[in-house]
């Protein structure tokens, strides 16, 4: 039973109208993006990731270091394993050089992937006691893991030098790999996030799908080793395309990419929008499931 | 300019039990895979029941919630446990969305729904208050400008830039509670955040909340510190099952829910959703009543708890457990079927059990009831704050002098002599 018991009568009364700041309405089906809001957000954006930063390294030896050792000690067992024991390419002087530099955006990308999936998840307790966009969780991953990209990307600049390798003019074009490499990243972030939400397993999917991801992607080999029929294909992992643009840009190697590149843009803008749908339209019962 | 700095309009939550529950992508697989099956299986036997998880088990967390909200009130939400308070302030807060109707906010809403949510134990006292605040929307600037003020108000000068795991609880909830409590929204929405803490801590939260409301914020207060509702708030809105039961001038409403608790000692509980439980046995109603013979449940009279169950079927080697604690979540008792006996390892389907204690030891206060019931060891139902009890104050000692539950929670005959 309603009794309600105010003491005036509710007016209209005659001057305007306050318009409400926030309507509270059910929403159903898919939900535009608040860009506004996640500017406004921006701060928290930073403090989510240096967070990340912080609990990563704090409590290790090596600390900011192992962003250096990582890609480096990859490297070399690359270099050991599928050059000299496998014979990939094992002709080619800068074979190590190449693989560095594919791996810096492969691991940030590996990174999102992994971090991101359960960025959600883990933050339960905050998802369901605190508002804010939850795009910022999977994108602070993203922004975390550029950190460890550019530190990572000074010792290349190194090797590079020590190599005597000189970038054409082709590497004023490596910020646009590097947004593709974020774009994927974020696309791969928000899916999984999201559908970690949903079915719990998905995060015991990961190390299996990162594997996977890459053995497709042209880390620890070239493109020229894949047939020309199968390019189109082998193009639509993101992961392909933007390696490909890392090493033409930087170290002049390969041609420039083309069919691979293409197949790559079209299904990282795919994967993103189709993310950021998906993401949204979830959002709303994220505390709901949680 | 409006009057109103909140309008709720017949606002509804329905949770659906099964729908929101997260799956499992084996499941999901493995019900793709056997849907040719199920089909076949359906056509041929057409009135065969669908297994019972597939049935749609809707709740109304929520349902038809109006009220309005004028700009610069205190307005406080009361109700028993399951009554949807947490449920209203989660919408207002925009954690999730209503089902049906809506609410119009005419400012900006802060929410502090649990105190220290997002603090990182691994960060120092400082940064957990930028972290926090900015959680809470708050700019950089904002959190720059106040920080000296929240510190002082959280009295932890001195160890601000320690990680906080080193804090002692107090501190934590000093700290966690200052950061919210400098936040300057329009509208302040605040859940039991009281619950937890000691007298001090309480008392400051209830100053700074007030002190904001003369501010000329609303503030939105969900509390079972009936004390406070009335001391804070000028309006209360009492729900029960969802349902707005009555709202008015707070001390009106606030007499009406103590009333409500007090006289119902036999409280139902079949219609509880917050439970736990595989759901083969229900308890309906637990009753909290003094032991035959007795007036009063004060300290040192024996209490009788009579639980009455509902199954389908005799019950084999029944445990029934009702526990006691007090109204800052300390247990107190543990009434056991097993560790005491009694029971036979066979109760009939339906029936009552009752549960006949000893003299009460503790000091004269509020407390709440869990109950369970497990049947074979595997739990069958379980509910939280079943019922609510008052113990009452009693001269034990015979000098008239009775410690009082902010103290201590016991009481114990003792003497002191000199030498």
């Amino acid at each position: 039973m309603t009794t309600t018991l105010s003491d005036t009568p509710v007016i209209n009364t005659p001057q305007a109208e306050e318009q409400p700041l926030q309507r509270l309405r059910p929403r159903a089906g898919w939900v535009p993006i608040d860009f506004r809001e996640l500017w406004h957000y921006r701060e928290l954006l930073g403090f989510f990731a240096a967070r990340e930063l912080r609990v990563r390294y704090k409590q290790t030896i090596l600390g900011v270091a192992w962003a250096l050792v990582q890609p480096l000690l990859t490297m070399v067992v690359f270099t050991l394993m599928f050059q000299k024991i496998l014979g990939v390419q094992k002709d080619d002087p800068l074979y190590f050089v190449k693989t560095f530099c594919a791996l810096l955006p492969w691991q940030l990308f590996a990174y999102a992937l992994t971090q991101s999936s359960n960025s959600l998840v883990a933050s339960e307790r905050l998802l369901t006691k605190i508002y804010f966009p939850r795009l910022i969780l999977p994108l602070s991953s993203v922004i975390s893991g550029l950190v460890d990209f550019s530190i990572a990307f000074v010792i290349l600049i190194l090797m590079m030098w020590i190599k005597g390798i000189q970038p054409g003019l082709a590497v004023l074009t490596l910020p646009l790999f590097l947004l593709l490499a974020l774009m994927a990243a974020m696309a791969v972030g928000l899916w999984l996030s999201a559908l970690n939400v949903q079915f719990r397993d998905v995060r015991h999917t990961i190390p299996f799908l990162t594997q996977f991801w890459f053995f497709i992607t042209p880390v620890a080999y070239a493109t020229t080793q894949v047939p020309e029929s199968w390019k189109i294909w082998y193009g639509l992992n993101p992961m392909a395309g933007v390696v490909e643009g890392f090493r033409w840009a930087l170290l002049g190697t390969s041609e420039p990419p083309g069919m691979i590149l293409a197949a790559s843009v079209a299904a990282t803008i795919a994967l993103l929008v189709s993310g950021l749908f998906y993401f949204r339209r979830l959002e709303k019962s994220f505390a709901d499931i949680l | 300019m409006g009057d109103y700095s909140l309008r709720v309009m017949d606002l509804g939550k329905r949770y659906s039990l099964n729908g929101n529950a997260a799956y499992q992508l084996r499941d999901v697989m493995v019900s793709a895979v056997s849907y040719p099956f199920r089909l076949v299986k359906r056509a041929l036997a057409p009135s065969g029941t669908g297994s019972a998880k597939k049935r749609n088990q809707d709740v109304w967390a929520l349902k038809n919630i109006s009220f309005d909200v004028k700009k610069g009130e205190v307005i406080g939400i009361i109700g028993k446990n399951g009554a949807g308070k947490s449920t209203l302030l989660k919408i207002l807060s925009r954690i999730t969305d209503p089902t049906e109707g809506g609410a119009d906010l005419y400012g900006r809403v802060g929410s502090l729904l649990e105190v220290g949510t997002g603090f990182h134990q691994d960060m120092s006292g400082r940064d957990n208050v930028y972290m926090n605040g900015a959680l809470l929307g708050m700019r950089k600037s904002e959190i720059d400008n106040k920080i000296d003020e929240i510190i002082a108000f959280a009295e932890v000068e001195d160890f601000i830039d320690i990680p906080v795991k080193r804090y002692s609880s107090g501190m934590y909830m000093r700290l966690a509670f200052a950061v919210a409590a400098h936040l300057e929204p329009e509208i302040l929405v605040v859940d039991e955040v009281l619950a937890v803490g000691d007298a001090a801590f309480q008392k400051k939260c209830l100053g700074k909340m007030g002190e904001v409301a003369k501010h000329g914020r609303t503030v939105l207060f969900v509390s079972h510190n009936m004390a406070a509702v009335q001391a804070l708030c000028q309006r209360a809105v009492m729900l029960e099952r969802g349902r707005v039961l009555e709202q008015g001038p707070a001390h009106q409403i606030v007499q009406r829910y103590l009333r409500d608790m007090n006289t119902s000692k036999t409280t139902a509980l079949q219609d509880r959703h917050d439970r736990e439980g595989d759901g083969s046995a229900r308890l309906t109603s637990i009753r909290i009543e003094p032991a035959p013979g007795e007036q009063l449940i004060r300290t040192g009279s024996r209490l009788q708890i009579m639980v009455e169950y509902r199954s389908d079927r005799a019950i084999m080697f029944p445990n029934f457990s009702a526990t006691v604690y007090d109204m800052n979540n300390n247990g107190i008792y543990l009434f056991d079927s097993d560790a005491t006996g009694g029971l036979p390892d066979q109760v009939p389907a339906t029936g009552t059990v009752t549960c006949l204690s000893e003299a009460l030891n503790i000091t004269p206060g509020r407390c709440y009831v869990n109950v369970a019931l497990r049947r074979g060891g595997a739990l069958a139902d379980s509910v939280e704050y079943a019922a609510y009890f008052d113990v009452e104050p009693n001269d034990v000692y015979g000098t008239g002098r009775i410690p009082d539950r902010s103290t201590a929670l016991c009481v114990l005959q003792h003497k002191w002599t000199l030498g």
